[in-house]
């Protein structure tokens, strides 16, 4: 046994990305492999660094609304819901109610559109490939509503200071009543396909267990926090715009692993369906936008304004010395502490785990290095 | 006409013809497996088309529909795409391994079909070991995704080339078993015997409970990671090593292990069909008809298995075939035994 006590095995480093099949835009993770184990995750960010806050220094705020659709372009939508709101608060502007209601749909209705991403690629991260299609098969029907009300169908530019861009269309509540009876049947038949599928199950339960200490140490928020048990949601916790009106759930779960963050996320798509129809029930008339003078001056001061959006809090930093331009614009995204919290969640476990883990966390790059 | 008369009376006048008898079989054997590769080839060909047909039901989508009719012209112009394509060798790989290992794979999915009876008569030889020398030749599969895996250079494809070996391997055993089980009541190992034995629909081995349905549960779940298709995709797992062992691959060298794979999906369909199914047996239709009918239908399964499951994680994957599968299969394998020597159900 001379020749086999000369071998031994030895860890090597793997490179995963910039551009990988599923880190999910161009993350980069440097591992420690021992085979298929990871002993350690580095990753490596600002391949997708477009300084788009720097850019907001030099616009006036109406001009900022459509950088703000680049930050995150999953949940565009909030993303103009976090600027507007910080513009609001700092010019002291009214949003009139049929305006809130709007908002209120179309966050609601990105909502649903994200998560239905996030469902998508977690399949398909998993190696199912079918899933994926389905998801985005629904969140066509959506951006055809988007794109009925606002034209556009990824950056919408739609939630501006003062209230909306656009009324929508005649045609959008029958259309979006329509899509909203289909729609719970076709959670089922993704539960039906995933849920309680063994496969699944075997590959997501107890992997990657995110503790709510270490969730709240590390900042992580949205559904991947409410998944460790931790019920705290803006829309509830932080009421802004008209959330205080509408009666909905805050999905939570004990464990905190990837199968719970799925559940999680399936179960807040039902929630935002019915969100959207209550708020398509009670939408007033009126006018949609106050009067918003063109390149009005907010006072000097800061402000900060945070969203609850699909990856978690979306905030807003806005200073301003009076002028018409911002002195700056800060984001915070909540795929950045997610992406943090990465290392702590993958290491003992797999590679198959670590594209499991990520897809669960629902990262996104545009939300980390902006 | 009979196909097979055909080929019987092209036989009888190449005899008359006054060469050596040894000739004769020689140049019939030759043509024989001329005809079954080009027959796999378009068969290859078809099932790309195929999956993704079907691949595109499943999801919803229409799939290739611009070249011909339902796109039936696609893996045409891919292939030769592929040909066309630029035939690239990382600097560092080791030549004639990354040169050999697609030979090879290519190589021993086509070997297989000397045994397999396409119908009545229309097997290439009839060999008395014929189920051994396939489960022998295919396992060759293996050493050509372990030098992919090695001689691409690329941590990727090696833990690829890894994983396959560990898979093939593993499952090989539940899947030999389960054949065993069957072997063991056909009384042989020839593939002809094997169909002969099943002249009715009620002999087919999978309708003999209790042993033939889990034998065949079994046989289909061992094949279906034999051919490393999902949930047992793990070698080319497109999501964790981007495409595993053939990940250095380009153009054609890359298509022959793409056919490869398909030639294998079939043979594993065609062992079932003969297996459990009766193989070319039934009424009315030519036999060919029956043996492609119910191979493909077998092969549909296998596609269905693909865009339905997400794929298990390896340590899992070793788990459900050593602890789950293996002891199933030996249990499954004494139970037909029992039955055979009781006699039970011996129609």
């Amino acid at each position: 046994m001379s020749e086999a006590q000369g071998l031994h095995t030895k860890e090597f480093t793997l490179n995963v990305g910039p551009h990988h099949p599923s880190t999910h835009g161009v993350c980069r993770f440097v591992l420690q492999m021992e085979g298929e184990v990871i002993t350690s995750v580095t990753p490596v960010i600002g391949y997708l660094h477009r300084a788009l806050e720097k850019i907001c220094e030099n616009r006036t705020y109406e001009q900022i609304i459509p950088i703000t659709d680049r930050f995150e372009y999953c949940t565009a939508m909030s993303c103009n819901m976090g600027f507007s709101l910080a513009t609001e608060k700092l010019a002291g502007l009214e949003v009139p109610e049929r305006a809130e209601y709007l908002r209120v749909i179309m966050l609601e209705l990105n909502r649903i559109a994200s998560h239905l991403i996030w469902f998508g690629t977690t399949s398909l991260d998993l190696g199912a490939i079918t899933p994926f299609l389905y998801g985005f098969r629904e969140r066509e029907d959506i951006l055809d509503m988007f794109e009925m009300t606002c034209g556009q169908r990824l950056t919408f530019n739609y939630i501006r200071p003062g209230g909306v861009s656009k009324d929508i269309p005649k045609a959008f509540i029958p259309v979006c009543k329509k899509f909203l009876d289909a729609f719970s049947a076709k959670v089922d038949d993704y539960e039906r396909v995933l849920t309680e599928n063994p496969i699944f199950i075997a590959r997501n339960k107890d992997v990657g267990i995110l503790k709510p200490e270490t969730a709240i140490a590390y900042s992580v928020s949205g559904p991947s926090l409410r998944a460790s048990g931790v019920k705290y949601d803006l829309r509830r916790d932080d009421p802004y715009s008209i959330y205080d009106r509408f009666d909905f759930e805050i999905p939570t779960r004990e464990n905190g692993d990837c199968y719970d963050r799925y559940i999680v996320r399936i179960r807040e798509m039902r929630e935002s369906a019915k969100i959207v129809r209550q708020a398509i029930e009670q939408i007033p008339e009126g006018p949609i936008r106050s009067k918003v003078k063109m390149n009005f001056k907010p006072p000097a001061g800061e402000v900060y304004c945070r969203v609850e959006n699909s990856r978690g809090e979306m905030g807003f930093y806005i200073q301003s010395v009076g002028e018409k331009m911002p002195l700056r614009v800060k984001m915070r995204g909540g795929s950045y502490n997610q992406l943090q919290v990465m290392p702590v969640l993958c290491v003992g476990h797999k590679i198959a785990d670590l594209v499991a883990i990520m897809a669960s966390m629902d990262i996104i790059m545009p939300d980390v290095d902006r | 006409m009979e196909i097979t008369e055909i080929f019987k009376y092209l036989y009888e006048q190449l005899a008359a013809s006054g060469l050596p008898q040894v000739w004769v079989d020689i140049v019939a054997l030759a043509c024989a497996g001329v005809i079954v590769f080009g027959f796999l080839a378009v068969v290859a060909l078809f099932l790309v088309w195929w999956e993704r047909k079907v691949s595109a039901h499943i999801q919803q989508r229409f799939g290739p529909m611009r070249t011909g009719w339902h796109g039936w012209r696609q893996t045409i112009a891919d292939a030769i795409k592929l040909l066309q394509k630029e035939d690239i060798i990382p600097t560092l790989a080791d030549r004639p391994v990354f040169f050999w290992a697609p030979v090879i794979a290519f190589v021993a999915a086509f070997m297989a079909y000397i045994t397999i009876p396409f119908g009545d008569g229309l097997i290439v030889a009839d060999l008395n070991i014929g189920i051994l020398f396939i489960v022998a030749i295919t396992s060759f599969t293996v050493i050509s995704l372990l030098m992919a895996g090695w001689g691409s250079n690329n941590k990727y494809a090696l833990l690829g080339g890894m994983r396959s070996a560990a898979q093939v391997v593993s499952y090989e055993v539940p899947m030999v078993v389960a054949i065993c089980s069957i072997v063991l009541f056909a009384g042989s190992l020839s593939m002809v015997d094997i169909v002969q034995s099943q002249a009715m629909i009620y002999q087919w081995y999978l309708f003999r409970l209790p042993f033939g349905p889990i034998a065949f549960i079994i046989y289909i779940i061992a094949g279906t990671a034999e051919t490393n298709r999902t949930p047992f995709d793990l070698p080319e797992a497109e999501q964790e090593l981007v495409a595993g062992f053939n990940i250095e691959y380009s153009g054609m060298k890359f298509a022959m292990f793409f056919l490869a794979e398909f030639i294998n999906m079939f043979t594993v369909s065609a062992i079932g069909t003969t297996l459990f199914l009766g193989g070319w047996q039934g009424p009315f239709l030519p036999s060919w008809m029956w043996f492609l009918g119910k191979t493909l239908f077998l092969v549909f399964v296998l596609m269905w298995f693909r865009w339905t499951y997400p794929r298990l994680r390896v340590d899992q994957l070793m788990e459900f075939s050593w602890k789950f599968l293996l002891p199933i299969s030996f249990a499954n394998l004494i139970l037909a035994g029992l039955m055979k020597y009781s006699g039970w159900f011996n129609w």
